[in-house]
């Protein structure tokens, strides 16, 4: 088992037809998704990939249920097709584009939750359960199937992080980007809570990021985990006052330094790296210790 | 994008909100004759650096003649370090109450936030949170009416005051949703005379909505030189005061990378985070702005998952051989076809590396050597 998808989700892309939609849609179905349909205004009919093209949701909702759907359009564009994906009947939505307007997302997340959707993202590489199913735009060569659960805030570093675990021959049962907006769907609680169900998961590894307050409310669930959570954090050399690339990695006021994270998550009970290539001795450790326990 | 107060006043007013009385100056000209019909006013700097009055960026006159004299002074002056190009000169306010109001976004919740105190007037980091209202607003809803008068009551106002408060907030929230704000604060919100008015105003308006914003909405520009040509180039770009620059691509790549190189004993230069992009003009703009801030290394980090590193490696070389780089360079590359871009890179003299700790160790050790 994995959490949120496998090699059964069915799968619609918002936004196939364009340059990225393209290229990550055979991405995808490389990676064993099991994606029914595209969704391009004006394009209905088409084929890409194998893939049939309609032009609306509704539309492609007749023709067969989808569970997830994943967006690929303009942020100008993204909260009109999020509203589609919510109203039609999507049970999972990934939005992968960025700079999203803030009002749009928070717009998007009330009808998200008055429709009780999970919204991964905006600003995220997405999801992917290894050999099983993926949607988002991660290079598929980096991940092996195994049971070690990944939850992230940022895309490149989280690739850093799987590689290394990778490389340690640690497999990965799901691994998620949260994403790198100031409103974002789905949380560190939201994403953990599934780990800690899912019997195929033994361990989890957080990689956060200085800003906000998530980590340290995520520090609050995992002192009730039975499953061990190793987390590595970025921005330990910020200086305050500067934001860092995503919306939300900035130390205001001295709130979300990289020290309240630590002692937070240390308090709760999880291993702490830190630098990156550390995680995989970490995980390893948790694992070994828990066993002893 | 962070408006002046005099800016923010303006939308105020025109939506509704009561502002004091006053007037925009770039010169001390028509100064005084303002002061003559309104009597004595505050002399505002207008600058987007908060904690301002402390910094002395507001004087108050009580005739024409001391309001010219010091809306000069303050003309000449610099506010922690911002020319001051404009004043706002204002009625002076004989207050009675002053009340904190504000609007923004509880990233957590994913809600917009109301906040209001009765302890307005200091920054609201310094009132006991007791003392501190906050309220989520539902978007389905919006702030309506009802829940004003709560909050109102909460602040302990009464009759007429109250009616207005409460007005004030929902219109205060009708405009930070119009205006696709980050921020609306009223700080302080007074009571004079028996009517409630806003004497300062705060609004950060968010730059992704910008391809939406009415003619009302005013540019104002924050960014220094060389971050304004990073943004042209789709660049997010932060100068620091270290010895390395640093490229990368993804924002939290790039901060790990600078933890690394304080964990081995250097400091940055930079924040840049590259985006994904690999193009030739692409990478030499970014490499231009990390040369004009002159480091002493460079380090380019790029985790390139599905780009391919020898198309990187290739515009990195073909950069190098058109702009002189004195500077020592170290480049991690890792993605598609990996090892043909280092072998590449390598041949024409460039230090590579598969892995960031390694990558890490030489730049720093170039640094060490040319500092001993």
């Amino acid at each position: 088992m994995t959490i949120m998808i496998n090699e059964t989700t069915k799968i619609l892309v918002q936004g196939m037809t364009g340059k990225q939609g393209q290229f990550h849609t055979s991405q995808m179905l490389e990676s064993g998704s099991k994606i029914i349909g595209g969704i391009s205004p004006g394009k209905g009919g088409q084929v890409v990939h194998g893939v049939p093209i309609y032009d609306t949701v509704e539309e492609a909702m007749m023709a067969e249920i989808a569970e997830a759907s994943v967006i690929f359009v303009p942020a100008k564009q993204v909260k009109d097709c999020a509203f589609e994906a919510i109203d039609g009947g999507i049970k999972t939505l990934v939005i992968i584009t960025e700079h999203v307007p803030l009002h749009d997302a928070m717009e998007i997340m009330a009808f998200a939750e008055r429709k009780q959707v999970q919204v991964v993202g905006p600003n995220t590489f997405g999801l992917i359960s290894p050999s099983k199913a993926k949607i988002g735009i991660m290079p598929n060569s980096i991940f092996i199937p195994g049971s070690v659960g990944v939850v992230a805030r940022s895309g490149t570093l989280s690739y850093e992080i799987v590689s290394q675990l990778t490389k340690a021959g640690i497999g990965q049962s799901t691994v998620v980007g949260l994403g790198g907006d100031r409103v974002v769907g789905l949380s560190f609680i939201d994403v953990l809570a599934q780990f800690e169900a899912d019997p195929e998961t033994n361990a989890v590894v957080l990689v956060g990021e200085i800003g906000g307050n998530a980590e340290e409310e995520a520090s609050l669930f995992i002192k009730t985990m039975s499953k061990p959570v190793i987390a590595f954090l970025a921005g330990k050399s910020a200086p305050p006052g500067k934001r860092m690339g995503h919306a939300g990695a900035i130390i205001e006021r001295g709130k979300g330094t990289y020290d309240s994270k630590v002692v937070a998550l240390k308090a709760a009970g999880a291993y702490v790296a830190s630098l990156p290539w550390e995680v995989s001795d970490l995980v390893k450790k948790a694992l070994a210790e828990k066993k002893e326990a | 994008m962070k408006l002046y107060e005099y800016m923010a006043k303006e939308i105020f007013k025109t939506n509704g909100i009561p502002v004091p009385q006053g007037r925009v100056f770039t010169s001390a000209e028509g100064v005084a004759d303002f002061v003559a019909q309104v009597g004595p006013v505050a002399i505002k700097s207008q600058v987007l650096s908060g904690g301002r009055g402390k910094a002395g960026g507001i004087k108050f006159a009580s005739d024409p003649l001391e309001a010219t004299d010091k809306a000069r002074e303050l003309l000449a002056t610099e506010i922690k370090g911002l020319k001051v190009d404009i004043i706002l000169v204002e009625q002076k306010l004989r207050i009675e109450k002053e009340l904190y109001l504000a609007i923004t976004y509880d990233g957590a919740r994913r809600k917009p936030l109301l906040i209001a105190s009765a302890a307005g007037g200091v920054e609201i980091e310094q009132v006991a949170e007791e003392k501190i209202i906050k309220r989520l607003i539902d978007m389905n809803v919006g702030l309506q009416p009802y829940a004003a008068r709560e909050i109102t009551r909460q602040l302990g106002l009464t009759g007429q005051i109250a009616k207005e408060v409460a007005t004030i907030m929902v219109k205060l929230y009708q405009l930070f949703r119009k205006y696709d704000a980050e921020l609306i604060e009223i700080n302080p919100l007074v009571v004079v005379d028996s009517h409630a008015l806003a004497a300062d105003g705060k609004m950060t308006v968010d730059d992704d909505a910008a391809f939406r914003f009415g003619k009302d909405v005013p540019f104002v520009e924050e960014k220094t030189a060389v971050e304004q040509r990073a943004a042209e180039l789709g660049i997010s770009y932060v100068e620091l005061d270290g010895e390395i620059g640093v490229m990368a691509n993804g924002a939290g790549i790039t901060m790990a990378t600078l933890d690394l190189i304080h964990e081995f004993g250097s400091s940055p230069r930079n924040f840049m985070d590259a985006g994904g992009g690999s193009s030739k003009e692409a990478t030499a703009g970014a490499l231009e702005i990390l040369l004009s801030t002159q480091p002493k290394a460079l380090l380019i980090n790029i985790f390139g998952g599905i780009t391919r590193c020898d198309e990187v490696a290739k515009a990195i070389i073909q950069v190098k051989e058109s702009i002189d780089i004195k500077v020592p360079m170290v480049i991690r590359l890792v993605g598609t076809n990996e090892e043909a871009g280092i072998a590449l890179l390598r041949e024409h003299g460039i230090e590579s590396y598969r892995n960031i700790d390694e990558a890490v160790a030489k730049v720093v050790a170039f640094v060490k050597v040319k500092g001993a």
